[in-house]
């Protein structure tokens, strides 16, 4: 299981040729990589917030959660913090398991968990100033699907 | 202070000549300097780290501790 924060960009394509790399007895390798968007002009950068020595920590805790529930063979998340562009990838999580339908779901439960429970703080720069971006009531609701 | 806390107090981080004994006695602390930020710290979602860890209602502060606020959290 890897865990890893960057204030750089990332290629998603050289991170899941990395992570599907000698998997003969895997079976199921799922992907997901967020974006950062434009929305019609009004947001110029995003700037994410982490708490390092903290965030790092609670995200390895759900991930190794999220290993042993689906019976994952390896979990990769890779998310960025600091100074992000419309266009570039903010997160990427790549789940592998003997079976697909375990892949989906661990991925589809470790993003419900990262957008309303990982330790980040979101804001958005536009061209009318800046805003916090917190939880909205789906995304709550989408965490709790997997308590 | 994370997230809009930070905007609320005017600061991000800072030290404390005394650690206050506990941390309810820190909140005060604060809400005495600023009830703006009182009534942000008292606020939904808003959590406590103590020395990194999550923790809930009062407890015990040791000399020199790291207090965190987080505000709601939004990551991916």
């Amino acid at each position: 299981m890897t865990v890893r924060l960057t204030t750089e960009p990332f290629d998603p394509g050289v991170l899941l040729a990395e992570f599907s790399a000698g998997r003969a007895e895997t079976g199921a390798v799922v992907t997901f990589t967020g974006i950062a968007r434009a929305s019609d002009g009004q947001v110029e950068r995003l700037e994410l917030e982490a708490y390092p020595g903290f965030t790092d920590t609670e995200i390895e805790r759900i991930a190794s959660a999220t290993k042993a529930r689906f019976s994952l063979h390896a979990v990769l998340i890779v998310h960025r913090h600091g100074e992000i562009a419309p266009g570039e990838a903010i997160v990427f999580v790549a789940t592998a398991a003997a079976h697909r339908r375990a892949a989906f779901q661990a991925a589809d439960q470790l993003m419900d968990y990262l957008k309303s429970r990982a330790p980040f703080w979101k804001k958005e720069h536009g061209p009318d100033g800046a805003r916090w971006i917190e939880p909205t009531d789906q995304d709550m609701a989408d965490a709790k699907r997997w308590d | 202070m994370f997230g809009r806390l930070a905007d609320v107090a005017g600061w991000r981080e800072r030290s404390l000549a005394e650690t206050p004994a506990t941390l309810f006695a820190l909140r005060a602390l604060l809400s005495e300097e600023s009830p703006a930020l009182g009534a942000a710290l008292a606020g939904k979602g808003v959590q406590v780290a103590v020395a990194k860890a999550i923790v809930r209602g009062d407890v015990a502060l040791a000399a020199g501790v790291e207090v965190a606020f987080l505000a709601p959290m939004s990551g991916g």
